[in-house]
């Protein structure tokens, strides 16, 4: 395992050096507001790596929350009229900076759904594929952050390529795959960290998980039934405050649900995937007007249990969450999913 | 207002004994600082789950829609003017109710707590004027009057205008505010500065519609936007659909709105959404002499006319 050791000095002209073989996404702080976004860089502007917490989770590199998948004409004129085609996109290398690893972690439970044996979703699987994960470790956990509890951690390296560790003057890059390594070269960032860096890392990972204070338990969801756990009697007072709004389903790094949409004008026309959320009644609606989960009960259930016991029995890997706090944080009305996991699991 | 929970309590317990009512409709303590979660209480067993304090801002009325029991509501005065106008417009009726009227010095800003800490808070203590933020290795004491809701700041309605129980005597209603500044402010720009001010305002949008959630005025059974056939509004975030979402939304709260602050509280992006319903807030009151929730017996200025009206084209 080789460890690079990055001078803060050198931090912005390795970056600068990696835009020309590189499209950078990182955290930025949104004007005027409290809180960053992860976004693609415009030129010369620098990941802010103490802005990593973002609102709304990186996810948005691979699924933005619209993409066009297809565009047509129906002009007789035009030589492709009335075929539908998959527009030019732009799959180059790309980056993303500071991605905290909880957040490339959930890449690996969203890949469950969009790259199965059967289908392959080509939008999200290009752009995935195309993608460096450069992870920053997390020194010091929020109190929400409950990553510790769900296979992943401040320091997990499952989703990663590199795992930058913030040392004070310099970064330690624990280089994690080939991609990991080509980025670091085509950056720049050369230099080994020396013998005991890997140790030094070992030990800040160590101070990091014992500074969680938060954590679930879910071992005894996965021993109960689906049916009881559909029928049980909490439900009522888990959604009795939710409002239905989307903002839990969207700011989550491993909500993958998205809606299709065509738009029209005049004679040309596109067809757009955007995200979705089982929240809203229209999620589930019939052509028929009949709607399965039509009320707001049925739709909070149908959240937690697909993350918290469907998923964990279909693909036998833990839960769909990576605990990285932000619909806890960013819920209008406090619904909490560590406490939910709680009665579930009670 | 630290004081009102020991009465929220009683009355709760009262009327849950007396079977008066099904349940009570409250706050109960939250997982994060300054984050109470709505809720109700079935039994007087569970009446202890109660709280109280400036972190009540949910608007209590949005948990009235079509209920079909008999309900005990904890309302605030802006709770109260959205339960005259769901009980206006027969989202729930009076004989249902038993409201248990708070009188409200305001609520907290938890955005405002959270700049004023600079970094993560781990606890908030209220004491009946200032709060104290908590967080790792220090606290700090800032005045409640510094950190609440832009709303509440400039409320003149802080007592409830219709209850059934009150569970103190009336607070001091706030005098010679100015409640429009910032809309003059937005009328006196030019039409492109307004168009400019607009869109950066809704450019961090999301359309989680967490706004549109939180408002009691939106029951609709199907809103506009989530209309499939046809559907009027597309669901990206191109700024067109944003904007049409936003503008519809506010005109439908025209001559309705309390200005309670539930869309701004609920907006995960940090959105003023009160600008836009401010204006059409100033607008009914300024035009109409209009200002909604206060009165059962009054219809609402949108749904009445009147003969000598000065315009023409109601005649």
């Amino acid at each position: 395992m080789k460890v690079i050791k990055i001078d803060k000095k050198h931090w912005a002209g390795g970056i600068e050096k990696s835009r020309s073989a590189y499209r950078l996404f990182g955290p930025v702080m949104v004007e005027n507001k409290d809180f960053s976004e992860f976004k693609e860089l415009d030129a010369g502007e620098m990941p802010d790596m103490k802005a990593t917490d973002t609102r709304t989770s990186p996810k948005s590199i691979c699924f933005p929350p619209e993409e066009v998948m297809l565009e047509y004409s129906t002009d007789e004129a035009c030589d492709d009229c009335n075929l539908m085609k998959v527009p030019e996109k732009n799959y180059s290398p790309r980056a993303a900076i500071g991605i905290r690893p909880y957040d490339a972690a959930a890449y690996l439970v969203v890949k469950k759904n969009f790259d199965t044996p059967e289908y392959r979703d080509p939008y999200w699987c290009d752009a995935y594929e195309a993608c460096t994960f450069i992870g920053l470790a997390v020194n010091h956990p929020s109190r929400l952050d409950f990553s510790t509890s769900t296979n992943s951690g401040p320091f997990d390296e499952s989703g990663l390529d590199v795992l930058l560790v913030d040392m004070g003057d310099h970064y330690f890059a624990k280089v994690i795959t080939e991609k990991g390594d080509a980025y670091l070269k085509a950056a720049g960032w050369e230099k080994s960290a020396g013998k005991d860096a890997e140790q030094q890392i070992k030990d800040l990972k160590t101070q990091a998980e014992k500074a969680i204070q938060s954590t679930v338990s879910f071992d005894r969801i996965k021993e109960k039934s689906i049916m009881d756990l559909h029928g049980a009697e909490f439900w009522n007072d888990i959604a009795f405050s939710c409002i239905n709004c989307g903002t839990c389903t969207y700011v989550c790094p491993t909500c993958w649900c998205f809606d299709i949409q065509d738009e029209t004008r005049g004679k040309t026309g596109v067809r757009i995937k955007a995200w979705d959320s089982c929240m809203y009644p229209l999620f589930t609606i019939h052509t028929t007007g009949h709607n399965p989960r039509e009320t707001k009960v049925q739709r909070v259930r149908q959240r937690f249990m697909h993350k918290l016991k469907y998923y964990m029995d279909k693909y036998q890997e833990g839960i769909m969450c990576v605990g990285c706090g932000r619909c806890i944080r960013s819920c209008p009305v406090n619904i909490d999913i560590r406490r939910v996991c709680q009665v579930m699991n009670g | 207002m630290l004081a009102y929970i020991d009465k929220i309590k009683e009355i709760s317990d009262r009327l849950l004994q007396e079977k008066k009512v099904d349940l009570i409709i409250g706050f109960r303590k939250g997982t994060l600082p300054m984050m109470n979660e709505p809720c109700f209480v079935r039994s007087s067993a569970d009446v202890k789950n109660l709280v109280w304090d400036s972190n009540c801002g949910i608007n209590l009325a949005n948990y009235l829609t079509n209920r079909k029991e008999k309900i005990g509501v904890i309302a605030k005065g802006c709770d109260s003017r959205n339960i005259v106008t769901h009980i206006i417009e027969n989202k729930i009726s009076r004989d249902q109710l038993v409201i248990i009227g708070v009188p409200c010095k305001g609520m907290i800003d938890r955005r405002k707590v959270y700049a004023a800490a600079g970094q993560e808070v781990t606890e908030v203590v209220e004491q009946s004027d200032a709060i104290v933020i908590q967080f790792a290795g220090g606290e700090k004491t800032v005045k409640k009057t510094d950190v609440l809701q832009d709303n509440c700041a400039i409320c003149i309605h802080r007592n409830p205008v219709i209850s059934d129980e009150m569970v103190a005597e009336p607070v001091e209603e706030q005098k010679g505010v100015d409640r429009y500044e910032d809309v003059r402010r937005v009328e006196a720009m030019s039409p492109a500065e307004k168009w400019n001010y607009f869109e950066e305002l809704l450019a961090p949008c999301i359309r989680c519609y967490a706004c549109r959630n939180a408002c009691p005025l939106c029951y609709c059974p199907t809103c506009f936007v989530d209309e499939s056939k046809p559907q009027w509004v597309g669901k990206t975030l191109d700024p067109i659909d944003t904007r049409t979402f936003h503008f519809l939304r506010a005109y439908h709260c025209a001559g309705r709105c309390t200005d309670c602050g539930s869309c701004v509280r609920a907006c995960p992006m940090g959105i003023d959404v009160r600008a836009f319903t401010k204006k059409l807030e100033k607008d009914a009151l300024e035009l109409f002499g209009w200002e909604a929730g206060m009165s059962l017996d009054v219809r609402p200025t949108l749904d009445t006319f009147k003969p000598d009206d000065p315009n023409t084209f109601i005649k």
